[in-house]
């Protein structure tokens, strides 16, 4: 990657940041901040806000209240082509009167670059994205996966300090999608720019982040590392949208140094979390859940029982769809290495040691990819 | 695209009895049409141009006169000045209220479609002569003047007043072109031309306009040609001073039954707007880069 393209990367820093559509409320004060360099995903569901805050950033969309700093500078009453963001758009938004080598120019040209620097750059930022010998072609000429590049190398030409990319990878198909993952992160690694990337798919966000802000309804639910946000949810929200887990509800009171969940058929202890009384949800990913053969005692520490509804063989593995005592649904994964006899229709006992139960509170939140068997609810 | 004419297949690679029907069908339904321009467009024209080398004998004469007649040189170069006039007039108009009905909502759109339809279904005749009544000295629009202590102005037996008359009704035709282009532009790209950097200004000068160009070029085409025959209105409110070609030919052919001179004349102004076609279509690929056509 050659130097001339390489960028200090801005820190941008919402404070209280929040958009009305009439009595609609679209984003409902935001405080984040996205740190110099840093590769900072938006992630959420369909509706959630995060476009209209990537909009808002870059300046699209105005600003009902809050503020909106880049490097320390209040940008929200600048128009967009003051605030020098570089965008990428899903639907590519190439000039399709230009060739791919003026549509990449395009940016040095408002900023009054001097023609043979410009065709340098040109060139340096063709190159990063792989498409060198392009220049002449027209966008209609390329396929999705070229097209998405040349709006890369145009937003990465004029080393913006900051780099929104809304959905990106959202119209290619899977192969292509997990390819320009690798090159999405290969640049920001070689940039030094501040990535800031919209995406719902949470294989994308955890692939690519530093850190990951959940959206859901106009707010940001936690914002954390992929470890963080996988192994400590703050939210039920954020435990089921981000990978898969078996929740657990009931009523939280403190016992010794955990927290007794107690509910219909679930008395289990949780040694994490920060809620510790009234209306609560344990969570537990489905790697940390141990099957064992029902028996009439329940096995020592956490036990939940349960039926095995659905038992798909992974090769590497099994996830196994488990019926708890209140008809919904958990789901278990075992490893080639530690499968258990357990089999579709078998009564079961879930256990897990109270250090891999998260304890949250209860807002009766569901997410939309809650997994649902549809026998439970039956 | 049309499928009318495919190339004989050797008989391995025969279509199935599917494609052969539909070709045959489709060649079966232009046939009206073929017969309708045959008849009525295609054999009138033959005459015309039979007519204009052979009538009253065979030669040149009839074109002889026309370009040693300083009048109808005059009154050739002057339809074609009006047309180019009108189509400008036509194109500064249409093109913001173009715009404008790409911007406003539902309401806004039906309200712009309708201000600009309702004109158009209204008779030609009916529209020219509320024209006659508002341009003439003693008018609506003078009176308005007076009013400011600007009139009054002579519009009517003007060719002002002719090519106001002309814009007004030949309008539509560069609206609606202009707007359906305008309409499938996306949006995203003035989004990222502003995100890019580009100041409004530029963002217009470098996406929008060339963008929007082939509409801009279909509704000038449509303005211009049309207003190459435009008789009745020009008729009405211009004067003998301001006559246009159509009025020239109508004097030949019906009060001079000159038929070989109005032959001559339509082929002379058929000649000069296939020239010109070429010509500007010529220069738009030139200033397109590339075809202009190419988008959906």
């Amino acid at each position: 990657m050659p130097a001339d393209l390489q960028s200090g990367g801005a820190s941008i820093t919402l404070r209280g940041l929040t958009k009305h559509y009439g009595d609609a409320v679209a984003v409902a004060g935001i405080d984040l901040e996205a740190r110099p360099g840093e590769f900072l995903t938006f992630l959420g569901p369909s509706g959630s806000g995060k476009t209209t805050t990537l909009n808002m950033i870059a300046g699209f969309i105005d600003v009902t209240a809050g503020e909106l700093l880049i490097d320390g500078q209040a940008v929200h009453s600048l128009p967009p082509h003051k605030r020098d963001i570089g965008m990428v758009f899903q639907q590519y938004a190439l000039f399709p009167h230009m060739t791919v080598a003026e549509n990449v120019a395009y940016p040095l040209k408002q900023r009054k670059v001097e023609k043979g620097e410009r065709g340098r750059l040109v060139t340096a930022a063709l190159a990063a994205v792989g498409l060198d010998g392009y220049d002449a072609r027209r966008p209609s000429e390329l396929s999705g996966g070229q097209q998405q590049r040349v709006a890369l190398a145009r937003a990465i030409v004029y080393s913006p300090q900051v780099l929104l990319m809304d959905e990106p990878l959202g119209a290619l198909d899977r192969k292509l999608r997990d390819t320009l993952q690798l090159e999405i992160k290969r640049i920001h690694a070689e940039l030094g720019t501040t990535f800031v990337y919209v995406t719902h798919d949470q294989e994308e966000a955890l692939a690519l982040s530093d850190r990951i802000a959940v959206f859901n309804a106009g707010r940001i639910e936690q914002v954390g590392t992929a470890e963080e946000l996988y192994d400590a949810p703050e939210t039920v929200f954020c435990a089921q949208f981000l990978g898969e887990s078996t929740l657990l509800q009931g009523t939280a009171r403190p016992d010794g140094g955990a927290t007794l969940v107690e509910g219909p058929g679930v008395r289990v202890h949780a040694g994490r979390g920060h809620h510790s009384a009234g209306a609560a949800a344990v969570v537990v990913r489905p790697e940390r859940i141990t099957l064992v053969p029902a028996t009439d005692d329940a096995p020592a520490g956490n036990a939940v029982r349960g039926r095995v509804t659905e038992d798909v063989y992974l090769g590497n593995g099994r996830k196994l769809q488990i019926e708890l005592p209140d008809g919904s649904a958990g789901t278990v994964r075992e490893t080639a290495a530690a499968r258990s006899a357990c089999r579709s229709g078998d009564e079961v006992w879930l256990t897990f040691s109270a250090d891999d139960a998260v304890v949250l509170p209860d807002d009766g939140a569901s997410a939309p990819t809650a997994p649902v068997a549809a026998g439970a609810a039956a | 695209m049309s499928v009318s004419a495919s190339p004989p297949l050797p008989a391995a690679a025969a279509p199935p009895p599917g494609r052969t029907r539909r070709g045959l069908r489709n060649g079966s339904l232009f046939l009206p049409a073929a017969v309708l321009l045959a008849a009525f467009f295609l054999a009138p024209l033959a005459v015309m141009v039979v007519r204009a080398f052979t009538d009253p004998q065979t030669g040149l004469q009839n074109f002889s006169w026309f370009f040693g007649d300083a009048v109808q040189v005059d009154v050739l170069i002057r339809t074609f000045r009006t047309a180019l006039i009108v189509t400008v007039v036509c194109a500064l108009l249409a093109y913001p209220y173009a715009y404008l009905m790409t911007v406003v909502g539902p309401l806004g759109l039906a309200v712009l479609t309708l201000l600009v339809l309702v004109p158009f279904w209204t008779s030609l005749m009916v529209r020219t002569f509320a024209w006659v009544i508002l341009l003439q000295d003693t008018g609506v629009v003078n009176d308005v003047l007076g009013f400011f202590g600007l009139g009054p102005v002579q519009l009517i037996r003007t060719t002002t007043g002719v090519v106001i008359g002309m814009s007004q009704i030949l309008l539509p035709f560069m609206v609606m072109p202009l707007y359906a282009v305008m309409r499938g532009i996306d949006r995203r790209l003035l989004q990222a031309s502003s995100g890019l950097g580009a100041k409004p200004l530029t963002t217009f000068v470098k996406v929008w306009l060339p963008l929007s160009l082939p509409g801009l070029a279909a509704g000038a085409l449509m303005v211009f040609i049309s207003s190459l025959g435009f008789y009745v209105t020009p008729a009405l409110l211009g004067s003998p001073d301001t006559a246009l070609v159509s009025q020239q030919i109508f004097t030949q052919v019906n009060g001079l039954l000159e038929w070989g001179r109005g032959g001559a004349m339509g082929v002379i102004v058929l000649v000069m707007t296939l020239v010109l076609l070429a010509v500007s279509a010529g220069a738009l690929r030139l200033l397109g880069g590339q075809r202009p056509e190419g988008r959906a």
